[in-house]
């Protein structure tokens, strides 16, 4: 198991348990009550418990990009039974980044559409480490007008670092297939719900969470643009990583106090990649839920909820010129308060020459 | 010494272009083109901002654009309502907020997108464009609300919607609020095309990011100036990470063309005309052959379409 930079406590405590435990199960004996092993595993949750309740944006980025967090295919193959994968685009080419293909949860047949990253280099290579190229997103679009024809539910899984830049996805038309399939998915006239399990980042995430219920797993992040790539752009700094990612607002609780997502999966202590089992219950339980609700929906009330979900978003805050401004000005003070911190961050170079011209003159003053 | 000759061959270009745009007298009264001729500016003003010469089409403002595009320069602005600023406090090297204010105080505009009514050749349309000045025409909440706001317009009045895209970044400020301004535009477009109501995208010099990978492609007709570029990602962000060796010409209006993204290139004299062409073609509903009717009439337009001021 890949241990994250924060978990070197956690790590030690592993290492521990299973040397201790590793007698017994070459023996075969899997119920230890060696009392040693009962502790350090109570403290060990006690542990994950507290280091997992105060995570920071950046950390919670790391875990969601863990190597052995669980991807679309694990939770493909584990919620959906019968699930068959399907291919193509049948234009140009296979995308491997995304996993497609008709499946039945608890007796109900659905289509499962999702972004996949991979979990070892193999892997990772074949699926392109989770950039989708345009044949990807067209594939989607085939399958939701099949599932459409065959009133089907639809269920998207969400784990991209972003659409994949090359010169041949661009004269294809990224850009085209990217919006073709929001404006498909806006329309379609059956259930539609988006789960995002990992790293959710850019254009090519928000082409899938266009959905009736978009769920989040509670360690997975969804930003417009990585933290790194945001540090570097706004403040010209890369080692900026932990403000940009705590600035950009991109964990789930605060996404859920914005109302961009509709609900958080809980995932099990110390997250998903610690236990699969449990991470996949709590998602097919959330999941059967909230499909509950939109199959009883008929598909006109499904396409205007959606659309509203996304119309409305926002709406509540408007206001007409006149009083934005008379508000404005109010507001204007208390938005510029005497900040030490910023002032030496943006007159840095200022201050230095300041620094050196006294420091100089002192010294001519001494000598002279 | 070989090496520097060699050296030297490959910059010099480079340094004699760079001479080459100062060599004119750039003020108040002439503009230098990129092509290297020096322009007088009523001339260029005369010839719609488009250099006689390499017809490169030199990027203005949103006024300045609609005054060319409207019949007799007379349009009416819409004013959509605002949203409360800054929804996450945000702060990198500057307080967002204050960073607003100050564009806000130097563009005389509250946000980048600015929406107008008026007449094309005597058809009412509403148009919207992005200003590249505000920010760099980046697309945040007030943005998308106005893209909506335009919309609305035009479904309330039945009017056709014609949007002029550039710039179009996300503004990473906004995070999330500005990312999901590509669902809510296209939500928009998608009410617009189910009451069959034309919807037409000119994508201007430079439109990137967000707005080609939601509302640039997706029109009823993808209209291009010449010369544009419209890039969904930038070439340093491809080089970067495939090392893909790039064309001269990638990105451009023509690249596109060629690679079949977009249906049209107008240049910026003929847009109007050709736009009004295309609304009255796309709306026409007459089914009976204008020679087969009694009531003839030579005067065709607008009579046959149902957007006549």
């Amino acid at each position: 198991m890949n241990y994250l930079d924060f978990e070197d406590d956690i790590r030690i405590l592993d290492q521990k348990i299973e040397s201790l435990k590793a007698p017994y199960i070459s023996k075969g004996i899997t119920d230890i009550a060696n009392p040693l092993v009962v502790e350090n595993e109570k403290k060990l949750n006690n542990l994950l418990d507290q280091v997992y309740s105060h995570l920071t944006p950046y950390q919670i980025t790391k875990v969601a990009r863990h190597d052995s967090r669980p991807r679309t295919k694990d939770y493909a193959k584990k919620i959906f039974t019968d699930f068959i994968p399907l291919a193509g685009d049948r234009m140009f080419a296979e995308d491997h980044s995304v996993i497609s293909g008709y499946g039945i949860l608890d007796g109900v047949s659905v289509l499962i559409v999702g972004q996949e990253k991979g979990n070892n280099t193999e892997s990772k290579i074949i699926s392109n480490y989770g950039m989708n190229r345009p044949e990807g997103f067209r594939k989607i679009i085939r399958l939701m007008k099949d599932a459409e024809r065959l009133n089907i539910p639809v269920i998207t899984f969400i784990d991209t670092p972003g659409p994949y830049p090359t010169k041949g996805s661009e004269d294809r038309g990224q850009a085209e297939s990217i919006a073709k399939l929001t404006e498909v998915s806006l329309d379609l006239k059956v259930p539609l719900i988006a789960v995002i399990i990992g790293e959710g980042s850019g254009n090519s995430a928000n082409a899938l969470a266009v959905a009736n219920k978009v769920l989040m797993l509670e360690y997975s992040m969804y930003s417009p643009i990585s933290p790194e790539d945001c540090a570097e752009l706004l403040w010209k700094n890369a080692k900026k990583v932990e403000e940009a990612a705590a600035a950009l607002k991109i964990s789930a609780k605060d996404l859920l106090d914005n109302k961009i997502i509709d609900e958080i999966i809980l995932e099990p202590r110390g997250g998903a990649h610690r236990d699969h089992e449990a991470a996949t219950i709590n998602l097919a339980l959330s999941i059967k839920k909230n499909l509950k609700e939109l199959i009883l929906m008929t598909p006109d009330e499904l396409v205007y909820q959606r659309k509203n979900r996304f119309l409305s978003i926002g709406k509540d805050v408007l206001l007409p010129k006149e009083e934005f401004y008379m508000e404005n000005i109010e507001n204007r003070i208390q938005y510029q308060p005497f900040n030490w911190k910023l002032l030496f961050q943006n007159n840095i170079k200022l201050i230095y020459t300041i620094i050196a011209i006294v420091v100089l003159f002192i010294l001519a003053l001494i000598f002279s | 010494m070989n090496w520097v000759k060699e050296k030297f061959k490959e910059l010099k270009p480079k340094i004699k272009s760079i001479f080459r745009v100062k060599v004119g007298p750039e003020g108040h009264l002439w503009q230098n083109c990129s092509c290297g001729t020096v322009l007088y500016k009523q001339d260029l003003e005369d010839n719609l901002f488009v250099c006689s010469v390499c017809k490169k089409h030199h990027p203005i403002t949103a006024k300045e654009r609609f005054k060319i595009f409207f019949d007799n320069g007379y349009f009416q602005e819409i004013f959509p309502m605002l949203p409360v600023d800054d929804p996450l406090k945000f702060a990198d090297t500057r307080i967002y907020k204050v960073r607003l204010d100050n564009v806000r105080e130097q563009t005389k505009r509250h946000d980048s997108v600015m929406l107008a009514e008026g007449l094309i050749n005597g058809i009412k349309v509403v148009a919207g464009i992005v200003d590249i000045t505000f920010m760099d025409g980046s697309i945040g909440r007030a943005a998308g609300e106005a893209f909506l706001t335009g919309a609305e317009h035009a479904l309330n009045y039945n009017l056709p919607y014609i949007f002029f895209c550039s710039g179009g970044d996300m503004r990473i400020q906004e995070s999330t609020f500005s990312l999901i301004q590509a669902s809510r535009m296209i939500a928009a477009i998608s009410l617009l095309k189910e009451k069959k109501i034309p919807y037409i995208p000119v994508c201007l010099d430079q439109t990137n990011g967000m707005i080609t990978g939601s509302i640039a492609l997706i029109g009823d007709v993808n209209i291009a100036e010449p010369k544009a570029k419209v890039t969904f990602f930038s070439q340093k962000q491809i080089k970067e990470t495939t090392r893909d060796i790039l064309p001269i010409e990638f990105q451009t209006a023509e690249y596109l063309l060629e690679k079949g993204q977009i249906d049209l290139i107008v240049e910026r004299k003929d847009l109007p005309k050709t736009i009004s062409t295309l609304i009255l073609i796309r709306t026409n509903q007459n089914k009976t052959f204008l020679s087969d009717a009694t009531d003839y009439q030579s005067d065709f337009t607008g009579e046959a379409s149902s957007f006549t001021s």
